[in-house]
């Protein structure tokens, strides 16, 4: 046994610790297109404390160490690049407190949307979080540390603006406490009235630290949600619809998607408006007023509230939404990966548009989907491709029509959401030398060795 | 399936029958009298008529929102919505949004997705509605099951009269004509009011001959259970009736909703919105107009359901049923399709019921 190994099994114990090469297989990969590259150990913590050690004992070896959730983002972000440690979070899944009053919840750094959901769903029926539609393993931490997005984006912006409060192991091993718990015994706020040093931490993938606790802000949960469908064909009045749409502000979620497949779905640009009400009274006030803000279209004929059936209705509700996956199964196989970019809703068509051409160009099985932030401040547009994972050729198709959308996504003003690193790569020569500067300073004031997920936010 | 049966029937163009001295001479006017979206007396009802039959404009192209019901009201045998639909489309008067008209469009496509259950000589047709082999079980349809069909490539594709759309019909219909007719079957069991009326009243007035008996399902029922008479419990309950715009198109053979509901022992009130003056369930009024209608006519009809003590609302088609089962149940009324109820009847207890 390795010097490393035994120091790793001290710490956290002989059954939380591997360097064997099935689970080395595993953790060198993730769902999505990038190459896989292998780990030299897998730990699975439980305590801060064992991670303070985990990252002092990589401090003391330069071992890079990748932090890992559920390793959900599709685009190597928690790949090993350069081998050392994986940390898996998992482990550390306690909801620590829930402020009902204040509306928000402290829960370990390994804690899944979907534990967090049912806790609430049994414990605190009137709060609810912003589930994202990613499966409900993906865990809290990583999807606030990749600006996730959920069913509570349109009102609240992304998921990490609805963060109040971090802990996180610094790559010195110390532990830094980040917002109102600085100072506080109360987690309300990440930052303001204080320095907002979240931006340090957040958007890094791991690369300056570790998030070992998040305080996250809690919304009313209303006792219904309902669910209705716009539908034009003209894509070039998307935007207005949805500036309409953002005005009345009775919408819960706002999704838009287009895909040739099924039928029911050719041709048309499909506007998904959930909304939530307490009572049958409340939620019809809100229907009424949504239809109403939409009314011109559908006197234009350009748009109508197609019918929702119950079985549609009940897919749709579901959060997260089960669909998603059913998508990536289409070709068979399994494979799936989109680009999703953040950009102005106003560059809606151009998206639809360049998504079709390349699915026509490489042959490929796609659908758009994009979700509102804010209110129609941006949005997240997916370019999905599906493929077969045993169609070597399919795969690399899926690859080049991705590279030609992070061309475009730039071009049109789009950043990137949750870069691969040559996405990152781009984004570093794009974006204004000063940022990057200051980015750097940061990065090497925090990580002076680069141990921390090392490969992402640097210049290879 | 052979490139005829995916693709249909080019270029079979059929004019409608429709006899304008029949309208010259119309005594009531009632095709537009009687209408409860349009207010116009009878002199008005006559003179836009004529308007229509001339191809000249009319607030009635304008404003009808096709609920089918004059093809009811006029009791000389004329088409009055059939031509109304055909001088909309010839004018480009949309009805819809145009994303609706082509959602609806690309569901109708034929894609060889049709399926087939064991063909004999009678068979029930679902149109593309999968949910109909759901329905269909027990001792009811046990001298028929399992010959079925369904697909998009024998659906009647009558829908299309909502969106002012004959042409795709007429591009169609004549392919879903010949495809039944392949199946080798004589006699149909239509298990959707608007399939037994493309066949036996949008077909033979665009001149499409139909080489096979078409019924209607309320007829098979009433006769089955005839057949199952010693059988039947009375189910008592008190019962409204949400009739659907299709069934406008087949008039005849709404009599039979009182003849099974007396054969079965349900009690079906004596309501408002009824009969010739049923209100439409508004699923097609909200695509293609909004909240506003579709909401009014809801509310009246729920309302109505209540106000004479209907403990279940009986359904006859899948898209009324899906539009007002949640809010009907919302008021204390339960939902049940008119063959669960049947179903309720010999002792049979339908997997759907209350749903």
């Amino acid at each position: 046994m390795s010097d490393i190994n035994r120091s790793l099994t001290e710490i956290v114990g002989e059954h939380y610790v591997s360097n064997q090469p099935e689970e080395l297989y595993f953790y060198a990969r993730d769902p999505g297109l990038m190459p896989p590259h292998k780990p030299d150990y897998v730990v699975v913590p439980k305590t801060v404390e064992e991670i303070q050690k985990i990252v002092r004992l990589a401090n003391q070896n330069k071992i890079p160490i990748v932090p890992m959730g559920a390793g959900m983002a599709l685009t190597g972000l928690v790949i090993p690049l350069r081998g050392g440690i994986v940390i898996d979070m998992k482990r550390m899944n306690k909801i620590i407190e829930v402020n009902e009053k204040a509306r928000y919840v402290i829960v370990e750094g390994g804690t899944s949307h979907g534990l967090l959901k049912s806790y609430l769903d049994k414990n605190y029926p009137r709060l609810r979080h912003s589930i994202p539609d990613s499966p409900a393993t993906a865990t809290i931490a990583a999807n606030v540390m990749i600006h996730g997005q959920g069913r509570l984006t349109q009102q609240y912006g992304f998921n990490s603006d609805m963060v109040a409060g971090l802990e996180v192991v610094l790559p010195s091993g110390d532990i830094c406490k980040i917002g109102s718990c600085s100072l506080s015994p109360d987690w309300f706020s990440k930052g303001a009235p204080l320095p907002d040093l979240s931006g340090l931490f957040l958007g890094w993938f791991g690369a300056t630290g570790i998030i070992t606790k998040v305080a996250l802000k809690l919304y009313p949960r209303k006792r219904m949600r309902d669910v209705e469908i716009f539908v034009t064909d003209r894509g070039n009045l998307v935007p207005d619809i949805i500036y309409e749409l953002t005005h009345t502000e009775m919408v819960e979620d706002i999704n838009i998607f287009t895909q040739p497949l099924p039928m029911i779905f050719k041709d048309n640009h499909h506007i998904t408006i959930f909304m939530t009400g307490d009572t049958d009274e409340e939620l019809e006030f809100k229907k009424k007023l949504i239809f109403g803000a939409l009314d011109r279209f559908i006197k234009g004929k350009d748009g109508g509230f197609m019918s929702v059936g119950l079985a549609m209705k009940q897919t749709l509700l579901e959060m997260p939404q089960r669909s998603v996956s059913r998508f990536a199964d289409v070709k068979k196989g399994g494979g799936f990966e989109y680009s999703g970019p953040i950009l102005l809703v106003e560059r809606y068509l151009g998206c639809t548009r360049k998504l079709v051409e390349l699915a026509s160009k490489y042959d490929l099985a796609y659908s758009a989907m994009a979700r509102i932030i804010g209110r129609g401040h941006c949005m997240m547009f997916g370019f999905s491709f599906t493929f077969n994972r045993a169609d070597p050729d399919m795969m690399d198709r899926v690859r080049k029509a991705l590279q030609e959308v992070s061309d475009y996504a730039l071009v049109v003003g789009g950043v990137f959401w949750k870069p691969t690193i040559e996405e990152q790569r781009m984004a570093i020569e794009k974006m204004d030398p000063n940022t990057w500067n200051l980015m750097k300073m940061i990065k090497k004031n925090l990580d002076p060795d680069g141990i921390m997920n090392p490969g992402n936010w640097e210049v290879a | 399936m052979n490139d005829r049966m995916l693709k249909g029937v080019r270029g079979n163009m059929t004019t409608l029958k429709f006899d304008e001295d029949l309208c010259k001479t119309c005594p009531t006017g009632a095709c537009l009298v009687k209408c409860q979206y349009i207010d116009v007396g009878k002199d008005e009802a006559k003179e836009e008529m004529l308007k229509i039959i001339k191809g000249e404009d009319s607030i009635v192209l304008d404003d009808c929102v096709t609920c089918y019901a004059c093809e009811e009201y006029c009791k000389r045998g004329n088409h009055p919505f059939y031509l109304i639909t055909q001088r909309r489309e010839d004018k480009g008067i949309l009805t819809a949004p145009r994303a609706i008209t082509r959602q609806w469009i690309n569901i109708g496509e034929p894609r060889g997705k049709y399926k087939l259950g064991e063909m004999k000589e009678k068979a029930l047709s679902f149109g593309f509605m999968a949910q109909f082999l759901e329905l269909v079980k027990g001792r009811l349809f046990e001298d028929v099951m399992p010959s079925y069909f369904f697909g998009q490539e024998y659906f009647c594709n009558v829908v299309y009269i909502h969106f002012a759309n004959t042409s795709i019909i007429k591009e169609r219909l004549p392919m879903v004509i010949d495809n039944i007719k392949k199946l080798g079957v004589k006699e149909v069991v239509f298990m959707h009011d608007e399939c037994y009326a493309a066949f036996t009243s949008l077909a033979p007035a665009f001149g499409m001959e139909v080489p096979f008996k078409s019924v209607h399902y309320f007829e098979y029922l009433y006769n089955r259970l005839q057949e199952l008479r010693d059988e039947i419990r009375p189910v008592g309950v008190k019962v409204a009736y949400q009739r659907p715009c299709s069934s406008r198109l087949c008039p005849d053979t709404h009599h039979y909703v009182e003849d099974i509901m007396k054969l079965i022992g349900v009690d079906l009130v004596d309501r408002t919105y009824q009969g010739e003056n049923a209100l439409c369930c508004g699923s097609i009024f909200r695509m293609m107009y909004g909240y506003e209608l579709a909401h009014d006519v809801q509310r009246r009809n729920i309302d109505d359901m209540v106000a004479h003590g209907a403990e279940y609302c009986v359904f006859n088609c899948h898209g009324c049923q899906d539009a007002l089962a949640t809010e009907i149940a919302k008021r204390g009324i339960k939902p049940i399709h008119i063959v669960d109820l049947c179903r309720m009847a010999i002792g049979e207890e339908p997997e759907t019921e209350g749903e």
